[in-house]
């Protein structure tokens, strides 16, 4: 690979093997300084790996890295951080409960006669934060911020202990679209200091915002560097797919879609006081209902009672015009209903266990713990759907904490689907997962409701429910404020709907955006 | 001492009213530990028969395991202005405060049963055991019963480092000074219970040839023996005969075990701690005369000879 | 086949401990692994071993799977103390060996249905809420006695603590049944799956229709049966109710013995067996020491130095240190099994 006199960190043929797979195979990269780099592709492409053999946290099994020229071969975070490259996480990984000022010296903290000059710590810290226009409380407890703000700072340590290449690994995954902007305020003032970026992330309009050059993995393999402002989208997607998938998912959009039939799920006044307000909704047997709203409107509430995650307190739900318990989420189990919540870490997977026992749980937990399935036909189940759903594994007795978030998600999926639910409930089933893994959702929502399942979709892509709703009940303060059907189910006119009161306006286009980003 | 009692007869009416009363009318208030034995059960039960036969008005307060429950407790009963206080402190550190307020009211302190890290002129006297001369006096017990015969002595101490493990097993060894005949071959703890002197000398059988090398063996508790009992039954053997059995405390379960012939002889540590203070006082009251700072309890030791049938139906009912 | 293959190697760091354990109380006691048949029944060091650790190992029985639930129970030894003074209280009492039974096992129920309510329904802290029982439970068991050992001279009970059956003590049969009841009630049914469920993620499991406060008391009420079996025992042992004395400490044991089986304090994957071989290792221990003829003063220390270094070897970080020495000392090889 060619090195020209920008380049700060080049990596030449790196090769990573793992138990069974090749995860890096002869992989090139090359980052200048001055330049936002967009690190691509599918989940499991190998964008983590590379990072990882970058920083240290991995030991690579060949190739070599150089840091301005000169060959590295960092053993750990610590030492990559100490040689000039620093990483920031999605998950924030700074101590919670020391303050902003502690953490940001913590391990290299002023001394004054061999203690530390907490005074001294606390004013290089706002001279620090300074520099990002934060000024804010050095002394607070790290918690007591925003996770847009807790990342700044950890990029504001990064940066103050590497100094070369930062490296961003999903930093705006949990951020709202002013926090997004906040953070690329930060990216691009580090990168005028001339600072080298590599910057993961699954929103394409993200990368194209942000991004000077995008660099493309797919199976572990470089499929290429670009200019992002060169690159189409339709290319790009093309590049990290290696199939027009996208284009596949797109030509559906906008073609109306009604069900007959009798009604079979019917909710009145069903509702819980201070989270979600009384809704009727009548669904079909076949019929996608769309949520869309903003985050805190009362989406995940509404299948949270409905789930009786949180038991309604008031209402009544019925099906085939019986009345239904619903009242926690086995009553409405044996109801055949399934709810795949929007947190997968917190909510769905049950980390430690095998991808099988994550699968076969909920139809598991119906049966009772006296009538084990046998284990034969947890491995058929677990095969089955690892198969149907394209569940990325090994095998099926892997954790599933080791899959990547995509065919976690999956796996989830399946978990429910083993339990041949009437009634399925998806809250953000494609948050955070790659291109591909959420053209596959979005194909599977529609071949089960072809099969006569009806489903409830939450999603803030606005974009995606149009695809697949055959309704589209809009939700603003905790209220089911409208319900579009047929022809009104337009991008458009979900964005007017949710706007409908005054709400500021970025807020509603960053929501569309988000997206139209992710699908686009 | 004339004087200071005139002193605190002109500060403390109610005390000078009280210590002019006589031994009969007498209040005492008594801080005991709690009840976390047998044997601590049997103290309580016998210091209060022992002050309901002299007519004296016992008030007792359980402390349960806590020093800061019996400091309290001594402040109440300096505050009824009781005639004198016994208590038998659940640790040996500071007490030099209460101690003093107790001093300053003129009501004396009796320690029952252990002593304190404190100015001796802060307490009127400690009646205790001598923890060295009950382990002397079953050593003195098995020397004679072996008579220069050789005998291999097995020993469960008590907790290690308690002051009685450490004390027994000095006075014990000081007796088999001389007596080349009487050789401890092991000693382990047993922490004062049955169970884990059952274990212990399951584990001494199996070292010692199946107990065939063992002749007598010493227990620093009767509890420990009982365990031990079971232990040498198990294996095969007569307790009391093929080994020989002795222990310190005569606890009821003890003479039952000799009574049958499975232990051969029990050092007393009495619960009568109470009898001798109340004596004491009562002189004290009457003509003022200052007991010694210490005064020991017998350690009378029982064996087969003194019908312990009897000695275990007289002792059961103490709530040992 | 694969599935014995898999089991031996969950248990394989434990045999060797073990093994290791056995092999050094030989060397400074010969006689260790000799047995005989006495009084109709095997006897030798290594009974005593199988026998002194029966309230340890029943005790782990049931802390295996609190712990598996993400929770601890520091009641056990207060419990064992408890319903031993009821056997103890009840069979003196005049009541038959089978009502008197029912009864202490039915008292240890309830101090596991305590518990169990404390922490699933009102959602205390587990070790909060069984510190509550721990503290209360001796002061209990105190009452029922009023301080003293109260002994009994029932047979039949006394059989369950020194008799013996198929050549074996009482005790060692009654926990190895135990083990081996519980172990298939957990394996056999779905309970093993959904505990673990539980343990690793509460919430999840809950949504995903798991009854689990139901399993939470569960998992408490067993823990509270094995605790008094092992109470019964303890009583029996001695023919008497030491309620100041049984089962002190054991909690702690009985914890260790979960930890040296390799379960997670984290909850989750749990192994009965390997809990078991974690109590005899303990047991191991402890009568090793006795039998070696140090001074008394050493017996902690060797205790605590022999775990530390049965716990170090199990530490991943330490097969993780060995991998990598192992591996920076050839050429580049893939090894990394930790992906996140």
């Amino acid at each position: 690979m060619q090195t020209d006199l920008d380049t700060v960190l080049s990596a030449n043929r790196i090769d990573k093997v793992f138990p069974g797979a090749k995860a890096l195979n002869h992989v090139d990269f090359s980052l200048r300084r001055g330049e936002v780099h967009a690190l691509l592709g599918e989940n499991g492409a190998g964008k983590s790996t590379l990072v990882k053999c970058l920083t240290g946290a991995y030991h690579r099994d060949g190739g070599t890295i150089l840091l301005d020229g000169v060959e590295i071969d960092p053993r750990d975070t610590l030492d990559a951080q100490r040689l000039g490259i620093g990483t920031v996480y999605q998950e924030v990984n700074l101590l919670p409960n020391l303050s902003v000022a502690e953490n940001l010296f913590l391990g290299r903290q002023p001394r004054r006669f061999g203690l530390i000059d907490t005074g001294a710590v606390n004013r290089k810290a706002r001279a620090l934060l300074a520099e990002y226009d934060l000024d804010i409380d050095v002394t607070a407890g790290l918690d007591s911020f925003s996770v847009a703000i807790q990342q700044v700072i950890a990029i504001a340590r990064a940066v103050d202990v590497s100094g070369k290449v930062l490296i961003l690994d999903e930093p705006t995954a949990s951020l709202d679209a002013h926090e997004v902007a906040m953070l690329f305020r930060v990216v691009r003032r580090l990168k005028a200091r001339g600072l080298g970026i590599i910057f993961i992330t699954h929103f394409l309009e993200q990368v194209y915002e942000i991004t000077d050059r995008v660099t493309i993995l797919r199976n572990g393999q470089l499929v290429g560097t670009r200019d992002t402002a060169s690159l189409e989208r339709r290319d790009l997607i093309a590049m990290m797919l290696g199939r027009e998938l996208a284009a596949e998912v797109h030509d559906e959009a906008g073609a109306s879609k009604t069900v007959d039939g009798p009604v079979r799920f019917q909710f009145r006044d069903f509702g819980r006081k201070g989270r979600i307000n009384p809704f009727n909704l009548d669904v079909k047997a076949g019929e996608v209902i769309g949520i869309a709203g903003l985050l805190g409107s009362g989406r995940t509430e509404t299948a949270e009672v409905m789930f009786g995650a949180r038991r309604a307190d008031s209402g009544t739900a019925t099906i085939d015009g019986q009345a239904a318990d619903l009242s926690s989420p086995r009553a409405a189990i044996r109801q055949k209903f399934g709810f795949c919540p929007e947190d997968r870490k917190t909510d769905g997977i049950i980390g430690d266990l095998s991808v099988r026992e994550n699968i076969a749980l909920a139809l598991q937990a119906r049966r009772g713990w006296a009538r084990p399935i046998p284990r034969a036909e947890q491995d058929r189940l677990a095969a089955e759907y690892i198969k149907a759903l394209d569940i990325r594994t090994t095998d099926a007795e892997k954790p599933i904490r080791l899959l990547s978030g995509g065919n976690q998600q999956k796996a989830i999926l399946a978990r429910w689907l083993a339990t041949n639910p009437d009634f399925l409930i998806l809250d953000e089933p494609t948050r955070g997962i790659d291109v591909g893994a959420h053209a596959e959702i979005i194909r599977l929502i529609e071949t089960l409701c072809e099969k006569g399942m009806s489903l409830i979709v939450i999603s803030s892509e606005i974009e995606e429910l149009v695809v697949y709703s055959h309704r589209v009940i809009v939700l603003r303060d905790h209220e089911h404020v409208a319900e579009l059907t047929a022809a009104e189910i337009t991008t458009e006119s979900i964005v007017n709907t949710i706007a409908g009161t005054a709400k500021t306006p970025d807020q509603i286009s960053a929501a569309a955006g988000a997206a139209a980003g992710e699908i686009a | 001492m004339k004087f200071m009692k005139a002193l605190s007869c002109a500060t403390v009416l109610a005390g000078c009213v009280f210590s002019s009363a006589s031994a009969a009318d007498m209040t005492v208030g008594f801080s005991q530990i709690g009840s976390e034995s047998g044997w601590r059960a049997a103290e309580t039960t016998v210091t209060k028969q022992e002050a309901e036969k002299r007519g004296i008005d016992l008030k007792f307060a359980d402390a349960q395991q806590k020093q800061e429950n019996q400091i309290k407790a001594l402040r109440s009963f300096i505050a009824q202005g009781v005639d004198a206080i016994f208590v038998a402190p659940v640790v040996a550190t500071g007490w030099d405060e209460v101690l003093g307020e107790a001093k300053d009211a003129s009501i004396p302190v009796i320690l029952l049963d252990r002593t304190v890290d404190a100015d001796k002129s802060l307490y009127m006297t400690a009646v205790t055991s001598d923890l060295v001369h009950e382990g002397n006096v079953a050593g003195k017990w098995l020397v004679d019963t072996t008579a220069g015969k050789p005998c291999n002595v097995v020993e469960l101490q008590g907790t290690t480092g308690s002051s009685p493990a450490i004390d027994r097993k000095k006075g014990f060894e000081e007796a088999l000074k001389g007596h080349d005949n009487l050789k401890i071959v092991r000693s382990q703890t047993g922490d004062f219970t049955r169970t884990k002197g059952k274990e212990v000398m399951e584990s001494f059988l199996k070292a010692e040839n199946g107990g065939k090398n063992i002749c007598a063996l010493y227990a620093h508790n009767d509890d420990m023996a009982v365990g031990a009992i079971q232990a040498i039954k198990e294996a095969g053997l007569k307790p009391g005969k093929d080994i020989l059995v002795v222990s310190i405390d005569a606890v009821p379960d003890i003479f039952k075990a000799m009574a049958a012939g499975e232990a051969n002889a029990t050092v007393e540590l009495t619960p009568n701690m109470a009898g001798p203070a109340f004596d004491a006082l009562a002189a004290f009251k009457k003509d003022g005369k200052e007991p010694p700072k210490w005064i020991q309890t017998e350690s009378k030791l029982y064996t087969q000879a003194d019908d312990p049938q009897k000695v275990y139906d007289a002792k059961k009912g103490l709530g040992y | 086949m694969s599935m014995l293959g898999l089991y031996g190697k969950r248990l394989l760091p434990q045999f060797i401990a073990l093994a290791i354990i056995l092999g050094l109380v030989s060397i400074a006691f010969p006689g260790f692994f000799n047995l005989q048949i006495q009084n109709g029944r095997l006897y030798g060091s290594l009974i005593d071993i199988l026998n002194r650790g029966a309230p340890v190992a029943l005790l782990a029985i049931g802390m295996t799977v609190v712990i598996a639930t993400k929770g601890i129970d520091l009641s056990v030894g207060a419990v064992m103390a408890i319903c031993g003074a009821v056997a103890a209280s009840t069979i003196t009492a005049g009541y038959s060996l089978p009502a008197t039974l029912l009864i202490t096992v039915g008292v240890g129920l309830l101090c596991g249905l305590w518990n169990g309510i404390l922490v699933a329904i009102l959602d205390i802290q587990p070790i909060i809420a069984t510190l509550v029982l721990m503290v209360a439970g001796r002061g209990i068991a105190q009452m029922v006695t009023n301080g003293a050992i109260l002994t009994f001279n029932d047979e039949g009970l006394i059989f369950i603590g020194s008799g013996s059956l198929f050549g074996l003590p009482m005790p060692v049969v009654i926990w190895i049944t135990a083990g081996i009841l519980v172990a298939l009630l957990v394996r056999r049914t779905a309970l093993g799956m959904l505990i673990e469920a539980v343990g690793v993620n509460r919430r999840a499991s809950t949504l995903s229709g798991v009854s689990t406060p139901v399993l939470l008391i569960a998992a408490y009420v067993l823990s509270g049966l094995c605790a008094s079996v092992a109470g019964i025992i303890a009583a029996a042992d001695i023919r008497g109710a030491d309620a100041n004395n049984a089962g002190l400490w054991l909690e702690l044991d009985a914890i260790l013995a979960v930890v040296i089986g390799g379960t997670s304090l984290l909850g989750g994957r749990f192994s009965i067996a390997a809990s078991l071989l974690g109590a005899m290792i303990i047991q191991s221990i402890n009568t090793g020491i006795l039998l070696s003829g140090f001074p008394p003063e050493f017996n902690l220390i060797i205790k605590a130095a022999i775990i530390v270094f049965i716990l170090v070897l199990q530490s991943p970080k330490l097969q993780g240190t060995l991998a990598f020495l192992s591996r920076s000392n050839s050429t580049p090889k893939p090894a990394e099994s930790k992906a996140k």
